[in-house]
């Protein structure tokens, strides 16, 4: 046993490092260190900077313009992209069709989609949930028709999906679809691409507890779409819909992220005063951290354990449910010790001086202006992607066998 | 980074698997503590002969280690020790003492103590605490004063764990300084007959033996560390030791978590096995969440016990022992709890297990303890 990084993994890190140091615009990484809204242009931007370095798509094996890295080299990479205050790629696109398009797709639409996503020149959004089909995914009713005229072979899309994470600024939609009522619930399930230009396609925004607009409801209205953007087999769209939540589940860790913000939580701790000391000097908060870090720290060696069993050829499995309920609790935990840690100057709340563009005064500390909106926006975390109690589910069925 | 354990460790978790599941059923454990040591003399034997008394003595002296201590194999027999919930003091006297002894003896003094550690045929145990200095290492009242060649030893030991079945004690005492100081603790070797040793035995909740143990100037011959390296020994010593009850920790709460698991397959109410209730479901889900976690700190702290680096190696022995802490609690409360009735009677594993795991917990240092040395260390 060695939980020590390999000589290459080290050296790979400076590389990953020096890169981003260099690369990583000023303005990009300010608005993720200060907690600041994050454009379209600015997502784009980065994405860019990485495909022109051959980073585009850090998942994909080579044959499809991908990295090829390891397991270890991506979570290195993640990491080190995290700590520096890069943006999270949207996965969507590269980490979730991708893989889908990849597997079960055809030859066109490997040649249509893929080169678009690496390059970030199209945006993609994913359409899983509906109103009425949130844990039980599979009783989805939005439906395609199939049918044939001048144009060609069409479905034809009327439905609602939900909690769609920025398809305001998306290009493309992924959508599970009911194309059969007739069999069991989950083999009348189709997945379907869908031009998010078409005629018929309404995006709503949600607005989230802290006033932002993350996420949306969309509605289809008789949307035609060509019976080409049908990926794999009609009604089997729940095997590609497993296979695609695997690749979800497998990024769950996300060390990097929990490792900037504990550190942000410490340096807030450091600047506010209690008793004319720093707050970080105040045992008992003190040892709020170190709880936090400690939990960090076996964190790690649980995301560590699971890249490497996938590094030994194992699938992204049931374990990474565990990682999920450990990982998604953590970041709530450390939100709410770094909202803690300001004090009266949570309250405080200005929606413009979430934009890193804002010139005007603060009302308190500017490092204070985002933390309640991040702890209240980290709620979700327990919730999307299979709630954790969907995953507790998952643990009891596939690895206690209850 | 490698999570495989090597296909001698393997081999060694195997036949120490199977040696516990055939002579380490509830009824033989019953009988190994109600031997006159408190524990089996035949097991300790069968201990010897597979080799894992070796495992913390130094090659040059017939052992199996190679550098300072060596948590990793040590980490595959305490996880089996934790498993059966073996009563013989192999964590005292093979791996507490042993390192103890390595770390600080001299070549004639590890000549004379570790081959008998080895073969079995010398229990040792380390008499470092003293009452009213909890976990601290540091706190050492008991006084040695040179007298001829050597030293007399006087004060009194607290929870000298299988101290009354040890052939020898290491004791920790003062030769300059104040009470609580680093410096000044020097360790000794002295034989638990001699002359003004007079020992209290009693038993401990989890089945094992611990002494209070009084010295009235007793003569020791045998400075196995000086004052100036007494403190220092004593933590690395303990820093091992900590790294081995992590294992063990591990072996418990994951025994715990299968067996709860099992109960709720077969214990029927409703007409249902009580396994088909999601709300037990999830409980279990998330004990699983801690034995997870207790698996990630456990390799985490036998790797980084290796290091040289007395600060690092202190500040992850912390974490893992914090960490390990806090989900044993959760794993302890709901495997009884999942049992209902069944999980507080003395006739099921359940209880023996709750018991140990929730006094390795309290065995050089509890949580509040290392989370306080944790953010002693903690970077800013």
């Amino acid at each position: 046993m060695d939980l020590n990084p390999s000589a290459d993994d080290v050296a790979f890190r400076d590389e990953v490092r020096s890169f981003v140091r260099e690369k990583l615009p000023a303005d990009i990484s300010e608005a993720m260190l200060r907690q600041k809204k994050l454009s379209r242009e600015q997502t784009v931007r980065w994405h860019k900077i990485l495909y022109a370095r051959g980073w585009g798509a850090p998942s994909w094996p080579v044959e499809y313009g991908g990295t090829g890295w390891t397991a270890t080299q991506r979570l290195v990479f993640d990491d080190e992209c995290a700590m520096a205050g890069a943006p999270r790629l949207i996965p969507f696109g590269h980490n979730m069709v991708a893989p889908v398009i990849m597997k079960f797709g055809n030859q066109w639409q490997k040649e249509r989609f893929l080169p678009k996503i690496l390059a970030m020149d199209e945006w993609w959004c994913q359409g899983y949930s509906e109103p009425g089909s949130g844990s039980d995914l599979a009783s989805l009713k939005m439906t395609a028709v199939r049918g044939h005229d001048d144009q060609g072979d069409h479905y034809v899309v009327n439905g609602q999906k939900t909690w769609n994470t920025l398809g305001h600024f998306a290009d493309w939609i992924f959508c599970l679809v009911r194309t059969s009522r007739e069999a069991k619930q989950q083999e009348g399930i189709s997945f379907l691409l869908i031009d998010m230009k078409s005629p018929g396609v309404t995006v709503r925004p949600i607005i989230n507890m802290h006033d932002v607009h993350h996420v949306n409801e969309i509605f289809f209205d008789n949307v035609r779409v060509p019976a080409e953007n049908l990926v794999g087999e009609e009604n089997h769209g729940w095997t590609y819909a497993k296979y695609l939540l695997g690749h979800e589940r497998s990024g769950f860790a996300q060390i990097g992220f929990h490792r900037r913000d504990l550190q942000r939580t410490k340096d807030i701790a450091k600047r506010e005063m209690l008793n004319g000391k720093p707050l970080y000097d105040d045992p008992r908060f003190k040892a709020k951290i170190a709880q936090l870090e400690i939990k960090l720290q076996a964190l790690e060696i649980m995301g560590l354990k699971l890249i490497w069993d996938q590094e030994q050829g194992a699938l992204p499995g049931p374990e990474a449910s565990i990682v999920k309920i450990f990982s998604t609790d953590l970041v709530q935990a450390i939100g709410e010790l770094a909202m803690e840690a300001a004090g009266p100057y949570a309250q405080p709340y200005q929606p413009e001086a979430q934009y890193l563009d804002y010139a005007g005064e603060f009302a308190g500390p500017a490092y204070a202006a985002g933390l309640a909106a991040t702890h209240f926006d980290n709620h979700k975390y327990t919730i999307f992607a299979g709630s954790n109690e969907i995953q507790r589910n998952i643990i009891s069925k596939m690895i206690l066998g209850l | 980074m490698d999570f495989r354990l090597t296909e001698e460790q393997t081999m060694l978790a195997d036949s120490l698997r199977r040696y516990f599941a055939k002579s380490y059923t509830m009824p033989l454990r019953r009988a190994a503590m109600s031997e006159r040591r408190g524990f089996s003399a035949a097991h300790w034997q069968a201990f010897a002969e597979m080799g894992v008394l070796a495992l913390n003595v130094p090659e040059a002296h017939g052992g199996l280690a190679t550098g300072a201590g060596n948590p990793l194999d040590t980490m595959v027999v305490m996880k089996e020790i934790g498993r059966a919930l073996a009563v013989e003091p192999y964590l005292m006297t093979a791996v507490v003492c042993a390192n103890a002894i390595a770390l600080s003896g001299n070549a004639a003094q590890q000549a004379s103590l570790l081959p008998g550690i080895a073969d079995g045929s010398l229990i040792v145990a380390l008499a470092a605490l003293e009452h009213g200095g909890r976990y601290d290492l540091n706190h050492v009242a008991t006084t040695a004063e040179k007298s001829g060649d050597g030293y007399r030893l006087s004060g009194r030991k607290a929870v000298v764990v299988h101290g009354a079945q040890a052939d020898k004690l290491i004791v920790s005492a003062r030769v300059n300084g104040a009470v609580a100081d680093a410096s000044g603790i020097a360790l000794f070797v002295v034989d638990r007959g001699a002359s003004g040793v007079r020992v209290l035995d009693a038993g401990t909740v989890d089945g094992l033996r611990a002494a209070e143990i009084t010295l009235d100037a007793v003569t020791s011959e045998a400075l196995l560390a000086g004052g100036d390296r007494g403190s220092t020994v004593l933590q690395h010593t303990v820093d091992l030791a900590g790294a081995a009850l992590c294992a063990e920790a591990f072996g418990i709460v994951e025994a715990l978590t299968e067996t709860t698991n099992e109960y709720l397959k077969t214990r029927k109410q409703f007409g249902v096995p009580i396994g088909k209730f999601q709300a037990l479901q999830h409980r279990v889900a998330d004990m699983l969440v801690c034995v997870e976690q207790v698996r990630a700190m456990s390799s985490f702290a036998a790797v980084k016990a290796l290091q040289d680096d007395a600060a690092a190696r202190r500040k992850a022995i912390a974490a893992s022992r914090t960490a390990i802490a806090d989900a044993s609690r959760f794993v302890s409360k709901n495997a009884v709890q999942l049992h209902g009735g069944m999980g507080v009677t003395d006739e099921l594993i359940v209880s023996h297990y709750v018991k140990r795991l929730t006094m390795l917990n309290q065995t050089y240092g509890d949580y509040e303890h290392h989370l306080a040395q944790y953010v002693e260390l903690m970077s800013a």
